[in-house]
């Protein structure tokens, strides 16, 4: 539980390296997690080598959801999309550092469903995309 | 003006509340090591006393059997329990019959019921539906889906910033010669008791019928259908120290002889040919294929149960620990309480915590053992009105002390001690 809230968790809450909007972009995505209502927002701009060269989140929601949104986008910035394609539940996780039941998994990875939503230029940000 | 219900109650006795909690064993349950659960969650689901358990375990233990048409002793016992269950919930919101209770899933049937039924053989295109801004999406979309299929009309009754219901926007809505006029009697998330009788009458003078979601009045005050003077009333068992998977439509039995059968099937039919049916009579048209009989005998127990302490009892005590609830969390910097004052609410505080996502709050509250819930509550278009994406809701029953609601004070500090 401690864990949970570990420090860094609160310290990306509060003070996000990421929070923003990207105009121009190349993709933009946004959904809602309909249990709670938390928002997410991510725009990518991507090089022509197919790399991510810059990206933000916006939205609005839990500490977990919004700390492993500003993690994720640290941790996109400078990869390729086909490896960005690649990342899971398991990747979110080891971002957090922590383990989640079940209700507060969908909260961490709702920012990795709306990346993948988007990249995949799908209308949705589905379950299956974190699988 | 408008008439409060707690104006009404009169010499209430005060409940045995510590007598009352030793009929619940999951409030011994430690949730987390060392502490015991603090449930402040019963507007989501109340807790079950060994009275409702045991008459459910009972029945299938000793009489399970499928109900009606049987004629060997279980069959007769199974169906003299269920129809028993009728009986008590009918005497508990006054019903003229228990014909005209009709046992459903929960409230959310009960409302689709009337939707699939009585709205589609009465409402055509352009017809006025009323609803209100504080409703269940289970009093939303029932009707938000009608209007998409036939064309109804759909307009709002407004939630003024203190969280009670504007009349003078309601009586400009009744010139508009509605239908039907469908609304919560106590808001799930502000606790707002709105009041019926006044809003039913004034429908009923402007030609149209009603629906009240009782969902979260029925549980907790003393619930009159004939003095209402509804037409159809809404509710759940598993908000009443009942089970889950029951719930009842009451209608008067004039709109419910005229309405056409809900969902074909066994039981619902008085005969059946190849190429035809004629429908049941009263309540059973409306009841296809096998139901909750343990269930519903389990609702019947927990009516008694409530019965017992008394309904007037149970809203003074939930009263006073919601007046005391609201004082202690006003207290706290940052948090903001939704919903009217305590004279004109329920068991229910919905608040926020500034700069901490409600999320994180019952999170956090969880560690200490005190359960209270967070989101929208099915409330979205709620949440909306008064700007804000969720709330954290903590809610007050039967068992719920003062102690509890002082641990619920101490878990919010440490929350804000946390985010800082």
């Amino acid at each position: 539980m401690d864990d949970l809230y570990r420090e860094v968790i609160i310290e990306h809450y509060k003070n996000p390296a990421y929070r923003g909007k990207l105009d121009p972009h190349d993709i933009s995505f946004a959904d809602n997690n309909p249990l709670c209502g938390d928002h997410i927002q991510i725009d990518l701009r991507v090089g022509a080598d197919g790399v991510v060269t810059d990206a933000r989140f916006d939205g609005h929601g839990c500490a977990i959801s919004q700390a492993s949104a500003d993690l994720l986008i640290e941790s996109i910035i400078g990869k390729p999309l086909e490896d960005v394609k690649k990342l899971n539940k398991a990747s979110v996780l080891e971002l957090l550092g922590i383990d989640l039941g079940p209700v507060r998994l969908k909260c961490a990875l709702l920012s990795l469903k709306v990346l993948k939503a988007g990249i995949y230029g799908l209308g949705e940000a589905g379950d299956e995309l974190v699988e | 003006m408008p008439v409060y219900f707690f104006t009404l109650l009169l010499n209430p006795m005060p409940l045995n509340v510590e007598q009352i909690r030793k009929d619940f064993p999951i409030l011994e349950r430690e949730t987390q090591r060392g502490k015991r659960i603090i449930y402040l969650d019963s507007t989501a689901t109340s807790q079950k006393p060994v009275q409702v358990i045991e008459a459910m375990n009972n029945y299938y233990r000793r009489s399970n059997a499928n109900i009606h048409r049987g004629v060997h002793t279980l069959a007769e016992e199974a169906t003299a329990m269920y129809e028993g269950a009728r009986e008590k919930i009918a005497k508990f919101i006054n019903a003229a019959t228990s014909r005209e209770i009709i046992y459903t899933r929960n409230t959310t049937e009960s409302i689709n019921l009337v939707a699939y039924s009585w709205a589609r053989a009465n409402l055509k295109a352009g017809d006025l539906v009323i609803l209100t801004e504080m409703e269940h999406h289970s009093n939303l979309v029932p009707w938000q889906m009608l209007q998409a299929e036939r064309g109804i009309q759909l307009e709002f009754i407004s939630v003024l910033e203190d969280g009670l219901l504007d009349l003078d926007d309601y009586a400009a809505l009744l010139d508009r010669n509605p239908k039907l006029v469908s609304f919560t009697h106590m808001s799930n998330v502000l606790g707002t008791i709105n009041p019926a009788t006044d809003i039913i009458r004034m429908a009923h003078d402007a030609g149209a019928i009603t629906l009240v979601d009782g969902a979260q009045s029925v549980p907790h005050l003393s619930v009159d259908v004939r003095a209402l003077n509804a037409d159809f009333y809404a509710f759940s068992a598993h908000k009443m120290c009942g089970p889950t998977g029951i719930g009842i439509l009451y209608g008067k039995s004039a709109l419910l002889e005229a309405m056409p059968p809900f969902l074909g099937g066994g039981d619902m039919i008085k005969e059946v040919k190849l190429r035809s049916f004629r429908p049941n009579t009263l309540p059973h048209k409306f009841e296809a294929g096998t139901p909750a009989i343990a269930e519903a005998i389990g609702f019947g127990a927990a009516v008694d149960y409530l019965s017992n302490l008394g309904m007037d009892n149970i809203a003074a005590h939930e009263h006073e620990i919601t007046a005391y609830a609201l004082e202690r969390l006003e207290e706290i910097p940052g948090v903001k309480i939704f919903g009217p004052a305590a004279d004109k609410k329920g068991g229910v505080a919905a608040f926020t915590l500034e700069g901490v996502h409600p999320h994180d709050v019952a999170q956090i509250l969880d560690q200490d053992g005190v359960a209270v819930r967070a989101g929208h509550h099915c409330a979205q278009p709620l949440h909306e009105k008064f700007g804000i994406p969720a709330t954290s809701r903590a809610s007050f029953y039967i068992y719920t002390t003062k102690e509890e609601v002082d641990m619920l004070v101490n878990g919010i500090y440490k929350v804000k001690e946390m985010f800082g």
